[in-house]
C-alpha cells in the first residue's frame, strides 16, 4: 500500500510538471502562429495611454524578448528555488515554491493561491457532504419505494436540479433567500472557518444548497439505479433468509455494493469542484479558486493561470488516488497496484 | 337618486381634497428633492442633508485597476480617490454644468501660468497632513508626478506628464534615476509652492493638475510598484483593510483637517468596497436596498434594465446620465474608393441612426444618437449635423445615392467592415450597417478581430487595413475629461498615427486639424479656446471620415439610503465625495 502510494506520488509531480509545459506552450506558441510579437503580447499589459516604449519596456520586465524555453526555465526555477522579484523601488524574495508575479496586479501568485483555495475547499467539501448525504438518502429511499409517490417526486426534483444550471438557481435563491426574505447571506460573503466557525456556515449554507442541489440530483438517480440492481441479487435474498434487521440489509449489502460507481464519480466531482467551481463562484461572488482561473484567462495573465492550472491538476490527480484507495477499502476484491 | 348624488358630490369632494393634498405635498417634496422620480439626481442634488456616520457600501463587478494614484486610470477610480486623495485641483462636487468646472483641491487657486502656457504655478494649502500627521509640502507632489513618469513601474497610467513636462533627457523616475536633477520640468521653491516646466505650450494645464497623479506620495513611504498595498492617505479617508482582489475598506483620516478643505463634507464614518462580485448580484443588491453603490457607473446590467425601466418605482430610483463617450465608426479613406469624398458622404447619409442606437441598446441603456464627434457636455460643443438621416433618423437613400452617382460608383461597391469580436453590441452594429448600406448597393463584408489587438494589428494597424481593405470599423472613445483636448486629440490628430499601428485614430489625417489643434493647445482664452474645439469637430465631419453612432448613456440605480445624491458631469455617474447614508 505504501509502495504503491509513493509511486502515485511521484507519479503526479512529472504530470504537473508536464501541465505546466504543455500550458506554458500554449501561452506562448498559440499567439506566436498567429503572428504576435514580444511587443504584441506586452500591449495587452499597458493602459491605452501606452506609447512604443512603454510598450518595450513592459515585454522587458515580463521577460517576453527571450525565448520560451528559458522563460519556462526561469519559472521552474522559481517552483523550486524561489526567486527575486524587483517591484520598482527594491527586491522582494518570493521563496519556493514561487509561482510567479501576477501580470496585471503584480501580486505573487502563491499566497493567492492558498487564499483563494480555503474558499473553494470550504465550498467543495460543504456542498459534496450535503450532496452525497442527501443524495445518497434520497436515491436508496427512492429504490425501496419504487413506483410510489415519494419516487416519482423525487426524481422528478432530480430532473430539475440536474436541468437548472447554477447561474440561474444561484441569483434566484439570492433574491429569494438574501434579499427577500433576509435568512441567507447576500452575495460575496465569507469569513474563514478559523476566523467564525458560525459565520463561515451561516455565509455559505446557501451556495452549498445550491451547488449541492445540481449534485444531489445525479446522485439520487445514480443510487436509486445502482440500488435497484442490487437489491435483486441473489445475495441479498440470502442474508434476509438469515434473518438479518432489514436495515443491515439495505446498508451493509444492498448500498456497499452499490456505492463503487457512485465513489468513481464522487472522487472526479470533488476533484474537479476543488479545482474551481466557477458557475457556483462567480454567481454568488465567492474569491475562490474558478473566479480566479477565469479573470486570469479573460486576462491573459500568465503566471495566475499557471498556477491555477498545476492546483486544479493537483487536486484531480490527488481525488483520483483516494478513490482508489477507498476502493481496496470498500471492496475486498479490489488489488493496488 | 338622491342618495346617488350625495354620494357622487361626497366622492369627488373627497378626491379633490385628496389631489390637493397630494399635489401640495409633492410641492414640498420637490423642492426638497426627496421623492424618487426618475432623473432625480441629475442636474439637482437628491435627498440632500447633513447627517454624518454610516457606511457606504459599493460593489465592483471586476477589479480595481490599481488603488494607486500615479497609475489609476479609470473614471470611477478618479471619481472615488478623491476620498483618500487630493490633487492639487479637482472637478467640483457639484450637480448640473458646476460640476464641470474646475476648483482648487490641494492647491490654493487654479494653476498661474506664464504668457505663453508653458510655466504653471501652483501654492500648496497650509496644514495639510498625511494619515500619519506629517505635513503635505510641494515636495511631496513632484515626487508624485515624476514617480508617475516611470512606465517600466506602471505602465497603465496616463502618460500627459512624460510627454509635456521638460524633463531631462533620458529620465526614468526617481527609482532609476536617483539623484538626477528635475527642476527643468517640476521645481519647489519653497515648501508651498510647485511649478511645472512644460516642453510646448498648454493651455489646458490644470487638466493635468486634476490628474490623480499629482496626489501627494510621501517618499520614504513610496513602495512603487506595492504602494497600491497601502496607499498613504491626504484625504478624510484612509485605508483600513486592502485585500487585493477582494475588497477593501476605509476609515476616517483623523490628520485631516475640514478647515483647509472646503470641498468636502466627509459625512460617513466608513467605507466598505467589495471587488469582483458578480454583476447581476450587484444590481438584485442596489435594488433590494442591500448595496449603496455600483461603483463602476455603467449602468445596470441587460437583466435589470428592463425590470428597472418597466416598473415606474424603481424607474424612480434611477437617472440615466450621458457620459463623456462616442461610439462610432471610423470610416478609412486608405482603403479605396473611400479615397473619394463622396464615396464617405453615402455611408454617412444611408446610415441608419436608429439601428446604431437600437444595436448599443437604445435609448436608455445604449445613448443619444450622436451627429457630432464631441458629447454634448464638452464645452466647445455645437451642435450641428451635416449629414441629416430624414426625419425617422434611419437614413437619407436619395441622398446617398446622389452621392455615390457624384464618387462615380452609381451602383454601389464592396468593402469590409471590422469589429471586436467580443463585443455584442459592435456586432450589432456592424450587422445594422450591414443591412442599411445594403439599401444604396454598399456591401459590407463583417470582419470580427480579438479586441486585445484589434488597434496594434488589425483595425488600428494602417498596413494591415490597407492590405485587407478595412474601410469601416467600429471605434470608440471617452474622454479622460471633459474638454476638447481629452476627447479630440487621440482619435483626430493625425501626428498619432503609427504605422506600426496601436492607435485609435484610424481614419483622420488633416494637416489643417492638426494645426487647429496646436492653436488649440497655445490659446489661453478659454472661450476662443473652446470655439477652436467645435470647429475642429465641424472640419473633421466635413471630411466624412468619422460616423458618429451614438453619445453613451447609462441608467444607474440609487441606493436606497443614500443622500446627496447627484450626477457628477465631469464622470457622468454619481459623485462619490457627497454621499452620505441616512
Amino acid at each position: 500500500m505504501v509502495t504503491y502510494i509513493i509511486r502515485r506520488l511521484l507519479a503526479t509531480v512529472v504530470l504537473l510538471f508536464f501541465v505546466s509545459a504543455v500550458t506554458f506552450s500554449i501561452f506562448f506558441v498559440v499567439p506566436r502562429i498567429a503572428g504576435s510579437t514580444p511587443e504584441t503580447l506586452a500591449t495587452r499589459y499597458v493602459g491605452r495611454a501606452a506609447t512604443e516604449e512603454t510598450v518595450k519596456l513592459t515585454a522587458e520586465r515580463l521577460g517576453f524578448y527571450d525565448p520560451v524555453v528559458v522563460q519556462y526555465g526561469r519559472w521552474v526555477k522559481g517552483v523550486v528555488a524561489g526567486t527575486d522579484y524587483d517591484y520598482g523601488a527594491g527586491v522582494e524574495h518570493c521563496p519556493a515554491p514561487c509561482l510567479g508575479y501576477s501580470f496585471i496586479t503584480r501580486q505573487p501568485v502563491w499566497p493567492d493561491l492558498l487564499d483563494r483555495m480555503t474558499v473553494t475547499l470550504s465550498l467543495a467539501i460543504g456542498a459534496s457532504i450535503i450532496w452525497l448525504l442527501a443524495g445518497v438518502a434520497t436515491g436508496v429511499l427512492s429504490a425501496l419505494r419504487r413506483g410510489s409517490v415519494f419516487d416519482r417526486a423525487a426524481m422528478g426534483i432530480a430532473l430539475g436540479g440536474v436541468s437548472l444550471p447554477i447561474f440561474f438557481t444561484g441569483i434566484v435563491s439570492l433574491v429569494i433567500f438574501s434579499y427577500g426574505l433576509g435568512i441567507t447571506a447576500p452575495g460575496g460573503s465569507f469569513t474563514p472557518f478559523t476566523e467564525n466557525p458560525a459565520e463561515w456556515a451561516y455565509d455559505l449554507i446557501l451556495p452549498w444548497i445550491t451547488l449541492a442541489f445540481l449534485f444531489a440530483a445525479a446522485y439520487a438517480r445514480l443510487t436509486r439505479a445502482g440500488m435497484l440492481e442490487t437489491m435483486n441479487e441473489d445475495y441479498i435474498r440470502t442474508a434476509r433468509a438469515k434473518g438479518l434487521k432489514e436495515r443491515t440489509v439495505i446498508t451493509r449489502h444492498g448500498l456497499r455494493a452499490a456505492l463503487t460507481p457512485i465513489l468513481t464519480i464522487f472522487g472526479l466531482d470533488v476533484g474537479l469542484l476543488v479545482g474551481g467551481a466557477v458557475l457556483t463562484e462567480s454567481t454568488f461572488s465567492l474569491p475562490g479558486l474558478g473566479k480566479y482561473a477565469i479573470d486570469a484567462i479573460l486576462n491573459n495573465d500568465l503566471p495566475k493561470v499557471m498556477g491555477v492550472t498545476i492546483l486544479a491538476a493537483f487536486f484531480i490527480v490527488i481525488a483520483n488516488l483516494i478513490v482508489d484507495l477507498l476502493y481496496a477499502v470498500i471492496d475486498p476484491r479490489v488489488r493496488l497496484g | 337618486m338622491r342618495r346617488r348624488t350625495v354620494t357622487a358630490v361626497a366622492l369627488s369632494t373627497a378626491l379633490a381634497l385628496g389631489l390637493a393634498a397630494c399635489a401640495k405635498a409633492k410641492t414640498d417634496d420637490t423642492t426638497q428633492n426627496t421623492t424618487p422620480a426618475f432623473n432625480a439626481a441629475m442636474g439637482k442634488v437628491f435627498n440632500p442633508s447633513d447627517k454624518k456616520g454610516g457606511t457606504i457600501k459599493f460593489a465592483n463587478l471586476g477589479d480595481w485597476d490599481t488603488l494607486d494614484p500615479g497609475e489609476t486610470y479609470y473614471g470611477y477610480s478618479w471619481d472615488f480617490l478623491r476620498l483618500y486623495g487630493r490633487s492639487l485641483v479637482m472637478f467640483k462636487p457639484a450637480p448640473g454644468a458646476d460640476g464641470l468646472k474646475l476648483v482648487p483641491d490641494l492647491a490654493e487657486s487654479l494653476g498661474v501660468p506664464s504668457a505663453d502656457a508653458k510655466t504653471w504655478t501652483y501654492k500648496i494649502r497650509q496644514g495639510v497632513k498625511f494619515e500619519d500627521g506629517t505635513p503635505v509640502t510641494s515636495k511631496d507632489v513632484k515626487y508624485a508626478v515624476l514617480r508617475s513618469t516611470d512606465k517600466a513601474t506602471f505602465p497603465n497610467g496616463p502618460a500627459y506628464f512624460e510627454q509635456f513636462l521638460n524633463l531631462p533627457a533620458g529620465y526614468q523616475g526617481p527609482y532609476k534615476s536617483k539623484g538626477v536633477d528635475t527642476n527643468s520640468a517640476i521645481e519647489t521653491p519653497d515648501e508651498n509652492t510647485i511649478v511645472f516646466h512644460l516642453k510646448q505650450p498648454f493651455s489646458g494645464f490644470d487638466y493635468f493638475a486634476m490628474l490623480p497623479q499629482t496626489v501627494p506620495v510621501p517618499e520614504a513611504k513610496d513602495t512603487a510598484a506595492k504602494y497600491k498595498e497601502h496607499v498613504v492617505s491626504s484625504g478624510p479617508y484612509m485605508f483600513e483593510k486592502n485585500e487585493i482582489g477582494k475588497s477593501f475598506s476605509l476609515v476616517r483620516n483623523p490628520n485631516w483637517d475640514q478647515a483647509t478643505d472646503p470641498n468636502r463634507k466627509a459625512l460617513p464614518d466608513r467605507y466598505e468596497v467589495a471587488l469582483n462580485v458578480n454583476a447581476d448580484d450587484i444590481d438584485n443588491r442596489l435594488i433590494s436596498g442591500d448595496l449603496d453603490v455600483d461603483v463602476v457607473g455603467t449602468g445596470v446590467q441587460p437583466a435589470a434594465l428592463g425590470r428597472v425601466l418597466g416598473d415606474p418605482n424603481l424607474k424612480a430610483q434611477a437617472d440615466n446620465p450621458t457620459i463623456a463617450r462616442l461610439w462610432y465608426t471610423s470610416i478609412n479613406p486608405q482603403v479605396k474608393p473611400l479615397d473619394n469624398i463622396d464615396c464617405r458622404k453615402a455611408i454617412l447619409y444611408a446610415a441608419d441612426r436608429t439601428g446604431y442606437q437600437t444595436a448599443y441598446g437604445g435609448e436608455f441603456s445604449g445613448g443619444q444618437i450622436a451627429t457630432t464627434i464631441m458629447p454634448p457636455m464638452i464645452p466647445g460643443y455645437q451642435q450641428f449635423d451635416l449629414y441629416p438621416a430624414g426625419a425617422d433618423n434611419k437614413g437619407d437613400v436619395a441622398k446617398a445615392k446622389e452621392a455615390l452617382t457624384a464618387c462615380g460608383q452609381p451602383n454601389g461597391f464592396e468593402t469590409n467592415m471590422a469589429y471586436r469580436a467580443e463585443r455584442p453590441r459592435e456586432k450589432a452594429t456592424a450587422e445594422s450597417l450591414q443591412q442599411a448600406l445594403a439599401r444604396v448597393g454598399i456591401k459590407l463584408t463583417l470582419k470580427p478581430f480579438p479586441q486585445g489587438d484589434y488597434f496594434s494589428q488589425y483595425a488600428g494597424n494602417p498596413p494591415y487595413s490597407r492590405t485587407n481593405k478595412l474601410g469601416l470599423a467600429t471605434n470608440g472613445w471617452g474622454a479622460d475629461w471633459n474638454d476638447g483636448f481629452g476627447m479630440l486629440s487621440q482619435i483626430v490628430d493625425s501626428r498619432v498615427i503609427r504605422e506600426t499601428g496601436g492607435s485609435s485614430n484610424i481614419s483622420v489625417r488633416i494637416p489643417q486639424v492638426d494645426q487647429m489643434l496646436d492653436q488649440a493647445l497655445a490659446e489661453t482664452d478659454v472661450t476662443k479656446r473652446e470655439a477652436i474645439w467645435g470647429q475642429i469637430d465641424k472640419r473633421v465631419m466635413e471630411e466624412a471620415v468619422i460616423l458618429p453612432g451614438i453619445y453613451a448613456k447609462a441608467l444607474l440605480v440609487r441606493g436606497k439610503h443614500l443622500t446627496n445624491v447627484f450626477i457628477n458631469e465631469s464622470f457622468g455617474y454619481y459623485d462619490y465625495l457627497a454621499l452620505g447614508v441616512q
